[in-house]
């Protein structure tokens, strides 16, 4: 059973992503709030987020992206929008969730 | 009150919503406005997602105050510098951000584009032409 992780800040912003990112393998990571940005295609972090898919299941939140004004479109490929009743069933599933500030 | 006008920069650098800086600015920049100085607005870093398209925040019950950004012209806020760099970094360009205008009122109210794209040296420039910075 496996940890989610959450990151809620802008990779631009702060390096929370990249931190969480040394220890969630193996894990779940939902991007929510200003944490949305890092799964948009087109970022200079893109390349990075693409390579953790491999090891990191990626998760965004919808609601968030929209506020935004980006479209499911523009996230990248082998991330999930979710909306927040799929945040909690996330939060449920794992056996704990990780907030990365 | 006073005859001297300066050149007030508010400058932009943090994402929309998720923080209370955006917002704060912009009231900021409202009440300003009330005071007829030469207002100028940058957006650099993640301060450029604030203009983008779009926003629809009824999902996560917050007030969308894109509207505001579009009434800035009427407010005589028409210079808004935006960084080709941070766009880049990005992946955006100007078709991802509102249109801002404002109105010419010396050419029979004629629409001029308000959102001035400049690059980071431009941008020092203009910081170094300032007066006043106020930091969001």
């Amino acid at each position: 059973m496996s940890t989610l992780h959450t990151v809620n800040k802008s990779p631009f912003e702060k390096n929370s992503l990249d931190a969480c990112l040394n220890y969630a393998g193996g894990a779940n990571l939902l991007l929510m709030e200003d944490g949305v940005y890092a799964a948009l295609k087109g970022t200079r972090f893109e390349q990075r987020v693409k390579t953790a898919l491999d090891s990191v299941k990626v998760f965004v939140l919808g609601p968030d992206l929209k506020a935004r004004g980006f479209s499911e479109e523009r996230v990248i490929d082998g991330i999930s929008v979710v909306d927040y009743a799929g945040f909690v069933d996330l939060a449920a599933e794992n056996v704990k969730v990780q907030a990365w500030l | 009150m006073s005859e001297t006008i300066k050149n007030f920069l508010y400058l932009n650098r943090r994402a929309p919503y998720g923080t209370i800086y955006a917002w704060e600015a912009l009231e900021v920049v409202l009440i300003g406005a009330a005071f007829d100085q030469d207002v100028s607005l940058a957006f650099v870093d993640d301060g450029v997602y604030q203009l983008t398209k779009d926003h629809e925040t009824a999902g996560i019950g917050m007030k969308n105050f894109s509207p505001t950004f579009a009434a800035l012209g009427d407010y005589e806020v028409k210079k808004i510098f935006i960084e080709q760099e941070s766009l880049e970094e990005r992946g955006l360009t100007l078709d991802d951000l509102q249109h801002l205008v404002w109105e010419d009122e010396d050419e029979d109210y004629a629409e001029k584009d308000s959102i001035k794209l400049v690059s980071r040296a431009e941008m020092a420039a203009i910081m170094d032409a300032s007066d006043v910075v106020f930091s969001f």
